[in-house]
């Protein structure tokens, strides 16, 4: 049903399970956690610094292939993208969601202790 | 070219059905923005990743040309009337 060709080969598909697998709370974001492009990417990385967990943040505003292939990847069609033990979380939204619900310190909480 | 908030509305009612709906435009100068408050039937029993993914994929063409969507509220029929009977309690109190 997409009418334009998939960027998702099998060695970048390959490559992203293995990202998101090397730490256990990965953000694709615009900028980096120091320099934040955009308002929704720095939400989310002031929400995971509160918290005082490690995380790895990539910068897709760098890789043009990349930022398409992870939203094929994920089925996600925005930035940022949390992922959490290799798993895709959500979006900004979500993300904020989850923080005042008090589900993402859960979860955080059982993935630093696996 | 560009979307519009009429677009957004008429892609959201057409497949979602909602009960109520609310697209506000926040584009601050940098591209088509919108934000979203959406009950739909079709949320019932999905959890929110899931429903956000049903908006998603309901704006899939517009969301080429959106720079940013942010949905603030993505509800069932059930939990919207929890939330504005809540809502009126507060106020009369």
């Amino acid at each position: 049903f997409r009418c334009f060709a998939s960027v998702l080969t099998p060695q970048l598909k390959s490559t992203l399970d293995t990202v998101v697998n090397s730490h256990k709370v990965v953000l694709f974001m615009k900028g980096t956690k120091d320099f934040p492009q955009c308002g929704f990417s720095n939400t989310v990385v002031q929400i995971l610094r509160s918290f005082n967990v490690p995380f790895e943040t990539i910068d897709i505003l760098e890789n043009e292939l990349l930022r398409q292939g992870l939203k094929e990847y994920s089925s996600w069609p925005t930035f940022p993208q949390l992922y959490i033990e290799g798993e895709f979380f959500g979006g900004c939204d979500i993300t904020v969601e989850a923080y005042k619900s008090g589900e993402l310190q859960e979860l955080l909480e059982k993935a630093m202790c696996t | 070219m560009g979307v519009t908030k009429e677009q957004v509305e008429s892609s959201l009612t057409s497949n979602l059905k909602p009960l109520h709906l609310e697209v506000t435009d926040i584009s601050g100068g940098c591209g088509a923005s919108f934000s979203v408050e959406i009950v739909s039937e079709q949320f019932e029993g999905k959890r929110l990743l899931e429903r956000h993914r049903l908006v998603n994929a309901a704006l899939q063409e517009e969301m080429k040309q959106i720079h940013a969507l942010s949905i603030k509220i993505a509800m069932t029929p059930e939990q919207w009337k929890q939330q504005q009977e809540s809502a009126e309690t507060k106020s009369e109190a």
